[in-house]
């Protein structure tokens, strides 16, 4: 069913569309349907579809990302303290620094290739961190974080007299407003800052899918198979390989902007190389080189992030009492391994599962489900269009 | 002239750590092609090491004392070590105070099984997989070893200390002439420093002085011939992956003392050490030594307070995590394979 | 590539869609006079405390007291220091007659994820009263979020002047003491062991709480008669700290102030004792370490090197008061180990924020607030205390602890060597240390 979504680009941006705008009603039978966590899916979302358009199609593992969100943040929270509290200026300050940003590190790091590629654009992210943690902390607050404050001049708007902080809006519908709706017990939070997030997701996505399908994509993917043999025939890859660096660079400045005007504060360990780690396992464990698995991977960790390290002994016991004493607390013992505290460990198997069983990751596990569903017949012409696909043993 | 002494030694120190687990990086990357991003969790599981053998050390019998009181009011539970009961009490506590060397003695079989089991079990399978699989799989095992020992032993660091008579300092400044207290360090650090040059040592000195290092080098070098050649490189690189573990773990054990170990202590040298292979260059073992110590160094140098307030005006307290990057960038991009790598290797 | 959208068709598409998502009756849900105004029979709160990463162990302990209050309000166990409390306003059926509910999140110790946490519990479980954290950097992030929110923040374990100077936010109350009141209670017993003429060199966190606590001691010791010789920041992610340790010595200081907390505190001052320092002399007189910041669960991990140095602390189990006594009697009884002080202000502050509620009538943030400011009170372990209206900061007793010499058991680490009285750690809100920002209007949310 995915595999023919690659093929047929209509049915799938439709497919996405319903699904991201669906969003709080398809999630909140799952407890992730308000509105902070629906806006992370978003933003972590732009964030992989990003990344994914230098990894997946240059090959290019870069472990910096996480500066360029960062960047991106500070630019908005710095818009909102100076110009104005709408999130328009402060998204595209914060795309185009995070494009300059970008464009220099991009520059220099893609003087290389492979793991040294990946290790200077670590190194320049750990600099940006170091940076931004403490050297520049008149500028980026430091530990604590850039936030905003009720003296900030803010000089296109009016004058702030109601002694509280004003909200981000977008021209006057602010980010934070929620409709709520209950229905048959189960409430439905519509947030508006949720929907401005994805409509920006979709955008991206349409944007990358347009970038994949185009002759420059084509020249990407190029570069990944051999970049030697492209070299041969006298063409230059350096300025392909930098714009897509640049244009995941302005991806991530997007994101960083996005969590800036959901919650206006910029703090640096955005921009720490566990961030920027976060965004490769994303993208590698939703499917590295496809248009959906990125944003699925993006939803998977930040669900595991915010839901399981909720989970405590209290709802284990409250999901298991219809068990036997006995059974219930062997049960609830065992679990709690794995949830509340123990949520990474959740995760690390998670990643070590994947990558095992599923090498092009979430996604084709999605596809192997339906087609195990549909019968044999389809699942064998995915082998076909996925060589990757043999499990490791 | 004193301080800049001073932070030499220590950088050497810092050095040799960054160089054990570079080494053991750099062996696994350059004979199976595997990015192992567990490797930091093998240090850390090698610091545990000493933890549990401190444990088994003082395992303790109960004794019920009813002339003093625990903070509930109930009689105080006083315990013996068994380990005390048995040799007595000066022999006994002899054993407890040396427990971080005795530790060396527990770890090797320790990390070698550690390291054999991850290789069959779970490597071994992704030698063919792209570097991005190995990364995510291998980043995944080092979360589920730390969250098992986080889940065994808490999150708090737990002291290890050394044994009682490498505790102060020797004082170098009076050695060589100088003021007292001028330049003076830890008698527990020169014992790590020693050890890690003798690690380093016996790891070169195998690899270039017997058949077994020679195949393994040759496999380093082309392991397709070196297969044809009907010689097993298979069986040797997993015996290899053992060693590297088993590095890996021993500079975890003595690095305890100087640091008390916890669960996320793999993950913190995690990333400077990849810095430091790549630094050093891929697939070259002197690279990684070299690397190593150069970077130790410069982060010592860097940290000192005249460095960071060199700009007279402004202040730059964490200019030693800048500038250990910014050289780490500079020698790549004069040297574009790093101090000493050879050509081909994870550049693709 | 034959099928391309077209712009008519992605808006058509999601006009449909839009459609689609009024479609069913919906029960628009009533309006709340404050945000997570509770409806039903029960209030929840939000236990927002690190599960992971350094602080994992003390935020665990923050949880065992926070279980052992909810405990407690809903009438469970021996009710412990509601027994002692001086207001009698709590009566064990939980709050306003509603029963208490708890959830918890993960700070991470990191700002956005504490904040993202938050976040959660206030959009998702309806809590009405966040509470909890380890670090002064994520309690200041936190605060923030809820203040413009529109829920009540008691604050957990944050020690930076910032937490209620510059930073301090009209929904947000802290408990704990600060460095400036460490520095206050520590300055005279140090003047006393050690003596006027004395060289102190500061190796300090570099984030909020360390420049705060620094300049605190500076200023107090320096008052003294203590000279500063030098202050080095340290990055907060150092764990060797043998390069900033080993040019000590050498700088005519005879004195060492750690400003360190956690896992720096304890790889700072085992670096310190492994080179050495406490068995040499310098300018005649024995060199010495001062940790102004204890915490007994930290102090634990640096094992012998602790023995013998000064800190303050904000409570200690070992305290002989009937508050103190019931506390540590319902917790060790029901947990098997003594708590933690990270623990007694987490308890403490449910207790408080309880009683507030009880006392105003309401869950309405801008009455429980109005009930806290200026509420004076005494049982909870610390002596007669007092809720300051103007930055809402708690004013009580400090106590100056050192490293026990011969401990009994594990937890047995510190003992108190004296109760410095409140009068002498207060100062006045707009002392220079704390001015700056300002407290706000109360925001009671939607």
């Amino acid at each position: 069913m995915f595999d023919k979504f690659q093929n047929n680009d209509r049915m799938l941006m439709l497919f996405f569309i319903f699904l991201v705008l669906a969003g709080p009603i398809l999630l909140a039978p799952f407890g992730a349907g308000y509105p902070d966590l629906l806006q992370r899916f978003c933003i972590f979302g732009i964030f992989a579809i990003g990344f994914n358009i230098l990894f997946g199609l240059t090959g290019y593992l870069s472990f910096g990302h996480a500066a360029f969100l960062g960047v991106g943040s500070y630019s908005a929270v710095w818009m909102f303290k100076l110009l104005t509290m709408n999130v328009i200026p402060a998204l595209i300050l914060a795309v185009i620094i995070a494009g300059l940003f970008s464009l220099l590190i991009g520059f220099i790091s893609l003087r290389r290739s492979g793991i040294y590629f990946s290790i200077l654009t670590l190194a320049f992210a750990q600099m940006s961190f170091s940076l931004a943690y403490s050297v520049l902390t008149p500028i980026t607050n430091g530990e604590t974080g850039l936030q905003l404050t009720l003296d900030d001049p803010r000089i296109l708007d009016a004058a702030n007299t109601s002694g509280s902080l004003p909200s981000t809006n977008f021209f006057g519908l602010t980010m934070n407003s929620t409709a709520k709706f209950e229905f048959f017990g189960m409430v439905f939070q519509f947030n508006v800052g949720f929907y401005f997030c994805a409509v920006m997701l979709i955008l991206a996505f349409y944007l990358a899918m347009r970038i994949f399908r185009s002759p420059f994509g084509l020249m990407l993917k190029a570069i990944k198979t051999n970049q030697n043999r492209l070299n041969y025939t006298g063409v230059n890859t350096r300025p392909y390989t930098l714009a897509a660096f640049v244009i995941s660079g302005m991806y991530a400045g997007l994101a960083g902007g996005l969590m800036a005007c959901t919650d206006p504060l910029a703090g640096a360990e955005r921009m720490q190389w566990t961030a920027s780690g976060e965004v490769v396992l994303m993208t590698i464990l939703g499917g590295s080189g496809t248009l959906l698995g990125p944003v699925l991977g993006a939803g998977f960790i930040k669900y595991f992030e915010n839901i399981f390290s909720k989970i405590n002994e209290n709802v284990l016991h409250g999901w298991f009492s219809f068990l036997p004493d006995g059974l219930e607390d062997l049960i609830v013992w065992v679990l709690h391994f794995f949830v509340g505290k123990g949520w990474h460990l959740t995760l690390g198997l998670l990643f070590m599962m994947v990558v095992i069983f599923l090498p092009g990751g979430l996604l084709q596990g999605a596809s192997h489900i339906i087609d195990w569903i549909r019968g044999k017949k389809q699942s064998s012409s995915t082998q076909i269009s996925n060589p990757n696909s043999m499990p490791a043993e | 002239m004193d301080a800049i002494l001073l932070q030499i030694l220590n950088g050497l120190d810092k050095g040799s750590a960054y160089a054990l687990i570079a080494l053991g990086l750099t062996l696994i990357f350059g004979t199976l092609g595997v990015v192992n991003f567990a490797h930091g969790a093998l240090f850390m599981i090698g610091a545990f090491c000493v933890v549990t053998l401190q444990k088994i050390l003082n395992l303790s019998t109960v004794a019920i004392d009813p002339t003093k009181v625990d903070f509930l009011g109930n009689p105080l539970k006083v315990k013996t070590p068994y380990i005390v009961n048995w040799f007595g009490e000066a022999a006994g506590s002899a054993i407890i105070n040396w427990s971080v060397p005795l530790a060396i003695l527990f770890a090797i079989p320790i990390m070698l099984l550690v390291g054999y089991v991850m290789e069959r079990g779970l490597i071994k399978h992704f030698y063919k997989r792209p570097h991005a699989d190995q990364i995510l799989v291998t980043f995944g095992l080092a979360i589920v070893l730390q969250e098992i020992i986080k889940a065994c032993y808490g999150a708090n660091p737990i002291p290890t200390p050394a044994p009682e008579i490498f505790r102060g300092s020797f004082d170098f400044g009076v050695w060589i002439g100088m003021a007292e207290n001028a330049v003076i360090y830890p008698y527990w650090r020169l014992v790590y420093f020693a050890f890690s040059a003798l690690i380093i040592g016996l790891v070169f000195a195998f690899l270039q002085f017997t058949t077994f290092g020679m195949v393994v080098r040759a496999g380093m070098a082309d392991r397709e011939t070196v297969g044809l050649l009907g010689i097993n490189i298979d069986k040797r690189f997993t015996i290899m992956f053992g060693i590297a573990a088993a590095v890996a773990g021993l500079a975890g054990v003595m690095y305890s003392p100087i640091n008390s170990p916890n669960y996320h202590m793999g993950m913190d040298f995690l990333v400077l050490s990849f810095v430091v292979v790549v630094v050093g260059g891929m697939g070259s073992l002197p690279g990684a030594v070299l690397a190593g110590f150069t970077l130790g160094i410069l982060e010592s140098f860097a940290s000192m307070n005249e460095v960071k307030g060199f700009f007279e005006a402004i202040y730059l307290p964490s200019i030693d995590q800048i500038i250990i990057y910014l050289v780490a960038i500079v020698i790549l991009l004069v040297r574009p394979r790093g101090l000493m790598g050879r050509a081909g290797v994870m550049e693709e | 590539m034959s099928k391309q959208l077209t712009r008519r068709g992605v808006l058509k598409s999601g006009a449909v869609v839009g459609a689609g998502l009024t479609m069913p009756t919906i029960f628009t849900s009533s309006a709340a006079a404050y945000t997570n105004e509770p409806k039903g029979g029960t209030v929840t709160l939000g236990f927002n405390v690190p599960q992971s990463g350094p602080y994992a162990d003390e935020g665990a302990d923050e949880l065992r007291a926070y279980k052992l209050a909810v405990e407690h309000l809903n009438g469970g166990g021996d009710a412990g220091m509601m027994k002692t409390f001086s207001s009698k306003a709590l009566k064990g059926n939980g709050i306003l007659g509603k029963k208490v509910k708890y959830v918890t999140g993960d700070t991470q110790t990191k700002s956005d994820a504490a904040r993202a946490s938050a976040k959660s519990m206030i959009e998702k479980d309806g809590a009405v009263m966040i509470t909890g954290g380890s670090s002064s950097g994520v309690a200041i992030a936190v605060q923030g979020l809820c203040q413009e929110a529109g829920v009540i923040f008691m604050a957990g374990l944050t020690h930076s002047n910032d937490t209620t100077g510059k930073d301090k936010k009209a929904n947000g109350f802290r408990h704990f003491f600060n460095g400036h009141m460490s520095a206050a209670a520590l300055a005279p017993v140090l003047e006393k062991k050690y003596g006027k003429d004395r060289k102190a060199y500061h190796l300090t966190a570099d984030y909020t709480w360390g420049w705060t606590q620094q300049a605190s001691i500076a200023a107090a010791t320096e008052a003294k008669g203590w000279k500063t010789v030098k202050n080095v920041l340290t990055p907060l992610a150092t764990t060797d700290f043998s390069s900033y340790v080993a040019p000590v010595l050498n700088s005519g200081a005879d004195i060492l102030v750690l400003n360190h907390y956690g896992g720096n505190m304890i790889n700072s001052l085992t670096s310190a004792v492994q080179f050495g320092l406490r068995d040499k002399e310098v300018n005649g007189k024995n060199f010495e370490i001062v940790v102004p910041l204890y915490s007994r669960l930290m102090a634990r991990g640096a094992g012998k090197n602790v023995k013998g140095i000064f800190g303050s602390t904000n409570w200690h189990w070992s305290l002989s008061d009937a508050g103190s006594k019931a506390f540590v009697k319902s917790f060790g009884e029901k947990y098997g180990f003594p708590p933690s002080q990270a623990a007694h202000t987490c308890y403490v502050q449910t207790l408080l924020y309880a009683d507030a509620c009880e006392r105003s009538g309401t869950f309405n943030p801008c009455g429980v607030g109005e009930a806290l400011e200026g509420f004076k009170f005494d049982g909870l372990g610390n002596g007669p205390t007092e809720y300051r209206k103007e930055d809402h900061q708690c004013f009580k007793d400090v106590l100056v602890v050192k490293g026990k010499e011969n401990p009994t058991s594990q937890f047995d680490v510190l003992e108190v060597v004296e109760v410095t009285p409140r009068a002498q750690v207060e100062y006045k809100p707009d002392h220079p240390m704390f001015k700056g920002g300002s407290l706000g209007k109360c925001n009671p949310g939607a």
